[in-house]
């Protein structure tokens, strides 16, 4: 009988480490920078090439930054819950353009509507990877100190606005 | 001759050109080496069980394009992977540093290969105990001197030995 016990209770550890393991989702890699603040960033807006954005003007608010591009297929998923979550104003969010024809990006929020304050654009993704963005859609919630408090990878649902992100802003907006 | 050479001059302009596109910045032999060194130690975050050398990713050519223009700057390897890390997190590390969140990780193998020999080890020597332990009684005793000297066993039951026999013819 003892013989048996040993093997058995070896399968029942390994089975038990790959039933965690297939809950786990390998794309989701947890990023540094949370609880670290924003990388700084001058970029010109995509409505008004003329005018810079920086993380500094939005200084003393809570404010989400969205990152997403005309190409992305998910952004399409994700866009109405931004349109929504705009037209409540709950929080203001920003758009970083991330490796996008500015043409192509305009056309994107005509055709689908516009829940950012502003866009700016990345054209050759440098800030991207100052934040560590490795799949566009990607959302930082950022407090009003300007420190990363959450990042969001993948697309916005509404399941993770109300479960996770609208919670967050309400307490961050407390503060 | 001299037009022929003209028009393989010609045919070979384009390659040129192509040759520009894929050269971002300029970088020496020693360079050059140290960048694809690094690059190959870097997890692209796309696809993740590639490097981002072996990658095609978009991702995966940014980064490329960062090493090689840090590198150019004249920043150190340190300085390049602390640069990675601070933005990706020891996910980009194809060789993560030593830990408290990564001790498993690294003494998990050697730690079950230990426990594993040490199993055997016992296991050989508790067999070993068991088999010279049982001494042998005075009828085996004889049964193996008779094995010895003559190569063939006396017969203790007709059935056993007839069957066998029988079975052969």
């Amino acid at each position: 009988m003892n013989r048996f016990l040993l093997p058995l209770g070896i399968f029942a550890v390994l089975v038990g480490f790959l039933a965690i393991g297939l809950t786990l989702n390998p794309r989701e890699v947890p990023s540094p920078l949370i609880n670290k603040p924003l990388p700084s960033f001058k970029l010109a807006q995509l409505e008004q090439p003329g005018l810079e954005f920086s993380q500094k003007d939005m200084l003393g608010q809570v404010w989400l930054l969205n990152v997403w591009a005309s190409w992305c297929v998910s952004c399409r998923d994700e866009h109405p819950v931004l349109v929504e979550l705009a037209r409540n104003r709950v929080v203001p969010v920003v758009g970083l353009n991330y490796k996008d024809k500015p043409q192509e990006a305009k056309a994107w929020l005509k055709q689908f509507g516009n829940p950012y304050v502003l866009s700016v654009t990345d054209l050759d993704g440098r800030v991207g990877i100052d934040y560590g963005v490795y799949g566009v859609p990607e959302t930082f919630v950022i407090d009003r100190t300007g420190v990363i408090r959450y990042k969001q990878i993948g697309p916005v649902t509404k399941e993770s606005l109300e479960g996770k992100i609208l919670p967050l802003i309400r307490q961050l907006q407390k503060s | 001759m001299r037009a022929l050479f003209a028009v393989f001059l010609l045919v070979l302009a384009p390659l040129c050109a192509r040759a520009n596109e894929a050269v971002p910045t300029e970088l020496d032999r020693v360079q050059q080496k140290r960048a694809v060194e690094l690059s190959e130690h870097l997890r692209c975050l796309v696809c993740q069980n590639q490097t981002i050398a072996d990658s095609n990713a978009e991702l995966a050519q940014d980064l490329r394009r960062q090493v090689r223009e840090q590198i150019a700057q004249g920043r150190s390897d340190a300085d390049i992977v602390a640069f990675m890390v601070q933005r990706y997190g020891d996910f980009v590390l194809y060789k993560p540093p030593v830990k408290a969140t990564t001790l498993l990780l690294w003494f998990g193998p050697p730690a079950l290969l230990l426990l594993g020999i040490f199993a055997l080890l016992r296991n050989v020597r508790q067999r070993n105990k068991r088999t010279a332990a049982v001494p042998l009684t005075d009828a085996e005793h004889s049964r193996a001197r008779v094995l010895l000297q003559d190569g063939d066993l006396p017969r203790t039951g007709d059935a056993i030995g007839g069957s066998a026999e029988k079975g052969r013819t």
